[in-house]
């Protein structure tokens, strides 16, 4: 069994734990996945499985091959999971959403809300000026550096786009898995907007 | 939402009694004391309800030694075996705020007649 799997973010809402309290949750619909192909020491340096998941509208025919290659049903998405041993997996397995157990401790993997362009105080988290006593400065960045240099340095936080970029919350604890209909209660919030494409993955820090 | 609503429904109690704002109830409460389980009950008018689904609550109030005590439970909680309701009251109002700052015979909530 791969430790990871894809899934869709479906929503939050709360359910009650073994104490009787409630705990927020984000409902993800993982998987059924399949192995489409796999990465190879050998041939690309690394070793991980590739994983298909959801059906598509409509599939290309580039993109056809590939699953013909490897003759499964085309898929939506695909998303490489890294694995230590490579022998334990063969293309065209499938597997559902018991890949983990309720109590696991994950990060969940996904592409954040796009917030549009953003100022400085959001953005970054800049300081607003006063609000009173004749200020006119409520959001502005300030300074963007000292005079000497001539010229604004690489890097310094500005407004601009914020959002819409992959996002990893670590250390989220499995609060129920069911294998019926596929779904996985994380416990807390996790990246991206409801229906947007999440990789669930076992915790790289734990403790 | 579907899946949302099938992990909340899973976990919805089927069998509550039918109460609103302004009724007494008796409350079951599931209490555990250093290992130990017990039952206590608390008893009082029902101020409000409040939220859907898993989320819905609702908050009794009470006057216990002269000191008016409210708490807020989950409707659907597993740690409320039983909720009884000793009499139906005769409100105007979803949400029973005034009787906060209305203290003895003043703070009574008229009976419902059929």
């Amino acid at each position: 069994m791969p430790k990871g799997i894809v899934g869709k973010k479906v929503g939050m809402t709360q359910v009650f734990n073994d104490e009787g309290q409630l705990v927020p949750v984000t409902v993800v619909q993982a998987g059924p996945c399949v192995v489409v192909d796999k990465k190879t020491p050998e041939k690309d340096g690394y070793s991980a499985i590739v994983i298909g998941f959801d059906k598509p509208k409509r599939v290309n025919k580039p993109r056809a091959g590939i699953f013909q290659k490897a003759g499964v049903e085309p898929k939506k998405y695909l998303v490489e999971i890294k694995v230590e041993n490579l022998d334990e997996f063969e293309i065209g397995q499938e597997f559902k959403a018991d890949v983990f157990e309720k109590g696991e401790i994950v990060d969940v993997t996904g592409k954040s809300k796009g917030k549009g362009f953003q100022g400085t105080v959001k953005r970054w988290n800049f300081r607003t000026g006063p609000k009173t006593h004749g200020s006119h400065s409520y959001r502005i960045p300030g300074s963007l550096g000292s005079t000497d240099p001539a010229r604004v340095f690489k890097g310094k936080k500005l407004p601009g786009r914020m959002g819409g970029e992959r996002i990893t919350t670590q250390n989220l604890e499995i609060v129920d898995v069911d294998v019926e209909e596929n779904l996985i209660l994380v416990k807390g919030a996790i990246p991206g907007p409801n229906k947007s494409l999440v990789t669930i993955r076992e915790a790289v820090k734990v403790g | 939402m579907k899946s949302v609503d099938r992990v909340e429904k899973k976990q919805m109690k089927e069998n509550l009694p039918q109460f609103n704002p302004g009724d007494t109830v008796k409350v079951h409460v599931r209490v555990v004391e250093g290992g130990k389980e017990r039952v206590q009950v608390f008893q009082g008018i029902v101020l409000r309800r409040k939220g859907g689904g898993i989320r819905e609550t609702f908050t009794v109030r009470k006057i216990s030694h002269g000191i008016g005590v409210e708490r807020t439970f989950p409707l659907h909680s597993p740690n409320i075996p039983k909720i009884e309701v000793v009499r139906r009251g005769d409100v105007n109002r979803a949400k029973l705020y005034y009787l906060r700052k209305r203290v003895g015979r003043a703070a009574r909530v008229k009976e419902k007649r059929f």
